[in-house]
């Protein structure tokens, strides 16, 4: 039981992870059904920045523990947001007309030109993140467990995602969103910015994948920089498991494939975990292609 | 005269939507017979039963005995039906005489062994193929819509459907439409059309069925549907009193 | 085939024939690596060129065809090129096996499946499945191959070797196409809606093409056992299918000249510019996406006219009333 009880919030941090970049690929793909491949980079530069904004600015000194890590959230968050930005204007604006393939072999140029740019800046060994910003504490109950910094994981994972969902559902250029997602033409004859809503999907997401990159180089205490190819197609597989466009399906998504991974790995083998993750992919998309809580698209002929 | 085509109580659903609703009819062999009903009515949706398309949730469709809810489509076109797309559907990086040649793939069976080698035979069957198409090619003429009709006629059908084939023709091209559609059937080859066009439709059909809201509210012969106060009130609205 | 692609491959041959009396050792290594590419750019043309498949998982059908020859090599003594064959078969069967579920599937997420299976392929390899592959070593110790009693064992052995294979393989390509077969995968690729309504089967071709593409690419893989005596499944990689994935598409869908360009810049370029490792990774990255802007057609796209010229003779000479339509380009 304590096995089971360990493993599901092991496995409940990294899903929160997963839902947060996940929700990055949902939301480009709800509003222009295009695979935004880079993602998992800019996770990636997140992890990297994170870890050189904190050696560098001594913030942990001078603003303490609390203060320390919002202000490196932030500025992680508002650098990533800043890429994605510029990686839309750049790889998928001027193809906005183009035949699929074209964004998906742009959106792959795109994820290897950033990959080969951070490993020319940071080398490709792994790099390890400077003394944490946090007290190492923990809490033991049972017979669990759970470090401060997984707690800090999960719940910011969770109050990033209830702000996102709030955001959506209760804003207006949430319900612009939305409505973009659903029908792009329509959307602009409605009058809204189908640009400006582009460029703020391209702001948010990115900004989540790179507080989740953040997360994870103060969880692991490293980043290396193949993390956003692994991270990046499971956080994708559960962008399909929740039904990929949806937003809380991302998030039912992230955290259930996290939990159900950490399950597996433990009770069943853990060579395989990388693997698992893909067959669920696989399984997803062979009987039931529009997830978990995705809507049924006929297609007219 | 016998029935090439017999639709019956063909049943489709869409989530709640219930586009087409125990639609029944016949086509002769041999005859011209047109769908019409205004926009929405299921026309095009019942031809894609027909076609495999879609799968009929109820009822059967029966083409010359053989029962076609459940077949693939491209085991109902080598059966004999061919058929048209509204927004007309070609391949486009490929050559005109290639669009043609696919109607000709089911009625021939090089494969990749014949195809790698260049055997004797495979080569006979690529030349008498690309004559046929040729041919048809020049049967048809027809401007925009010539390769697709001219595919369909390639597959030696026995029953073509067309959807909407006079879709943005001028009086002229219709007539010409008009002209063509009486050469495929003396060719032996029974035509089922949707059109929106009346007066092709008058002219053109011995047959007609009309659907509302995905269901038949009349069929018979031109003038009998003409005076049908249903069918009059679906295209006008009420009557006034 | 037109007269400038027939000109254009008997300019090619000629410096390719010469080329192994103008290049040291290290050169023409570098050239046999471009037409083991080559072999399989063409078979994922087969793919994903011809019937407009999004397959970018592509070396998993390569390493299959590398493993079975390996394991057939060093446990069972079959020689390399007596393997040939039932490597190509594995890999066909294989690829149909795995196709089979998925081959529905709408474009972007058919390539997300082949991402996914290639990656599982990978994984199992490393864990040493069935016992049989060696795990993160992989296999060593395979023989190299022989032809008539003569071992092929030096760069020049291999050049004549694999760019025969590219030879043949172009050949019967190009054959290919101009065929019934070779259309109905260009129906496929341009509509599949309007190819099933047609009379094409779509299914069992999409089937066909996977496992015609992936027998292909066994054999290739086959002939990359014998080379390198080693395997191990970092040489299958996610970054060896973007890589194929990547010389058809900027070479030029569904156009074997163009693949063969694509091939040739793809590996040769960056060895040329050896010295910026790095750099020449994100210069090809930057090439990506601008070519998607400038000519995402790819570098040699398919414009050949696809006809014999007599029966191109006789479609010129019907009725030219035919409006709007070209008869033949």
């Amino acid at each position: 039981m304590e096995q089971f009880l360990q493993q599901l919030t092991n496995g409940l941090a990294v899903g929160g992870i997963y839902a947060l970049i996940a929700l990055g690929y949902t939301m480009v793909y709800g509003v222009m059904k295009l695979i935004n491949f880079a993602h998992g980079d800019l996770f990636t530069y997140g992890g990297y920045l994170g870890m050189t904004i904190l050696g560098s600015l001594l913030l942990g000194d001078r603003l303490g523990a609390v203060g320390g890590v919002l202000v490196l959230a932030f500025l992680v968050m508002a650098a990533v947001a800043a890429m994605g930005v510029a990686l839309e204007r750049a790889a998928y604006r001027p193809l906005r007309d183009a035949p699929r393939l074209s964004a998906v072999v742009s959106a792959l140029g795109a994820s290897i030109f950033l990959q080969n740019a951070l490993m020319l800046v940071y080398g490709a060994r792994v790099q390890v993140y400077p003394e944490s910003i946090l007290p190492d504490a923990a809490i033991r109950f049972g017979g669990v467990y759970i470090p401060l910094i997984r707690i800090i994981v999960v719940a910011t994972s969770v109050v990033m995602m209830l702000a996102l969902y709030l955001f959506v559902q209760k804003t207006k250029i949430g319900t612009a969103i939305r409505a973009a997602a659903i029908d792009q033409g329509a959307a602009r004859l409605m009058g809204i910015d189908v640009n400006r809503v582009i460029t703020i999907v391209f702001v948010i997401g990115p900004a989540l994948g790179g507080a989740a990159g953040l997360l994870v180089g103060l969880n692991y205490g490293q980043v290396n920089f193949t993390m956003g190819w692994i991270y990046g197609m499971k956080a994708f597989t559960a962008a399909i498991l929740g039904g990929i466009g949806n937003i809380p399906g991302a998030m039912v998504g992230g955290l259930l494939l996290g939990v159900i991974e950490a399950l597996a790995a433990a009770y069943l083998s853990v060579s395989w975990k990388d693997a698992f993750a893909f067959c669920v992919l696989i399984l997803i998309l062979i009987v039931r292609p529009t997830g978990l809580l995705g809507e049924r698209v006929a297609e007219k002929v | 005269m016998s029935t090439i085509l017999e639709v019956r109580n063909a049943t489709k659903h869409f989530g709640g939507l219930t586009a087409v609703s125990d639609v029944s009819f016949d086509v002769p062999e041999g005859s011209i017979v047109g769908l019409i009903g205004p926009n929405g009515a299921g026309k095009t949706t019942t031809f894609n039963l027909i076609t495999g398309n879609y799968k009929a949730d109820l009822g059967t469709i029966r083409f010359q005995g053989k029962e076609l809810v459940g077949m693939r489509t491209h085991k109902i076109v080598q059966l004999g039906i061919a058929r048209t797309f509204q927004n007309i559907r070609l391949f486009q990086q490929l050559t005109a005489v290639e669009n043609v040649l696919a109607g000709r793939h089911c009625r021939t069976k090089g494969g990749l062994l014949g195809a790698m080698l260049r055997t004797p035979g495979a080569r006979r069957e690529e030349e008498a193929a690309v004559e046929r198409a040729i041919s048809e090619l020049a049967f048809v003429n027809l401007g925009d819509r010539s390769l697709e009709l001219a595919k369909n006629l390639a597959t030696d059908p026995k029953l073509v459907i067309l959807d909407e084939p006079a879709g943005g023709m001028n009086e002229q091209e219709t007539d010409d439409l008009v002209e063509l559609i009486w050469k495929i059937q003396e060719r032996g080859v029974t035509v089922l059309l949707i059109e929106h066009d009346m007066s092709l439709v008058m002219r053109v059909c011995e047959q007609i069925v009309v659907l509302e809201y995905g269901e038949r509210i009349a069929a018979g012969s031109p003038s009998e549907v003409q005076n049908d106060p249903k069918v009059i009130e679906a295209y006008l609205g009420t009557e006034e009193v | 085939m037109s007269r400038k692609l027939l000109v254009g491959y008997l300019v090619a041959a000629a410096i390719l024939a010469v080329s192994p009396f103008m290049m040291d050792a290290y050169e023409l290594d570098v050239l046999n690596s471009v037409g083991l590419y080559a072999l399989l750019a063409l078979s994922l043309n087969l793919i994903l060129g011809d019937a407009g498949l999004f397959n970018m998982g592509h070396a998993a059908f390569y390493a299959v065809g590398a493993y079975t020859a390996a394991i057939l090599n060093t446990r069972f003594e079959i020689p390399i090129l007596w393997a040939l064959p039932i490597c190509g078969l594995a890999a066909a069967l294989f690829a149909a096996l795995v196709a089979r579920p998925v081959i529905h599937l709408r474009g972007d997420y058919l390539l997300i499946v082949t991402i996914g299976m290639g990656e599982i392929v990978r994984i199992a390899l490393v864990n040493d499945v069935f016992g049989l592959t060696g795990g993160a070593n992989g296999i060593f110790g395979i023989a190299r191959p022989e032809i008539f009693g003569h071992r092929v064992k030096t760069p020049v052995d291999f050049f004549v070797l694999i760019w025969g294979a590219v030879a043949v393989t172009v050949f019967l390509f190009h054959r290919l196409e101009q065929s019934r077969f070779g259309r109905a995968l260009n129906y496929l690729r341009e509509d599949p809606v309007a190819a099933e309504g047609s009379g094409v089967n779509t299914a069992r071709y999409k089937l066909v093409a996977f496992a015609l593409g992936a027998g292909w690419a066994g054999m290739a893989g086959a002939i990359y056992a014998g080379k390198m005596r080693t395997i191990s499944p970092e040489s299958f990689n996610f970054w060896e299918s973007v890589v194929l994935f990547l010389i058809v598409i900027l070479g030029g869908a569904g156009s074997i000249p163009g693949v063969l360009l694509g091939s040739f810049l793809v590996v040769a370029l960056p060895e040329m510019f050896r010295g910026f490792a790095t750099a020449r990774m994100l210069v090809f990255g930057l090439v990506m996406m601008v070519m998607m802007v400038v000519r995402r057609e790819g570098l040699l796209p398919i414009r050949t006219v696809r006809f014999r010229t007599k029966d191109v003779k006789r479609a010129e000479a019907a009725p030219k009333d035919v409006k709007g339509a070209e008869v033949a380009r």
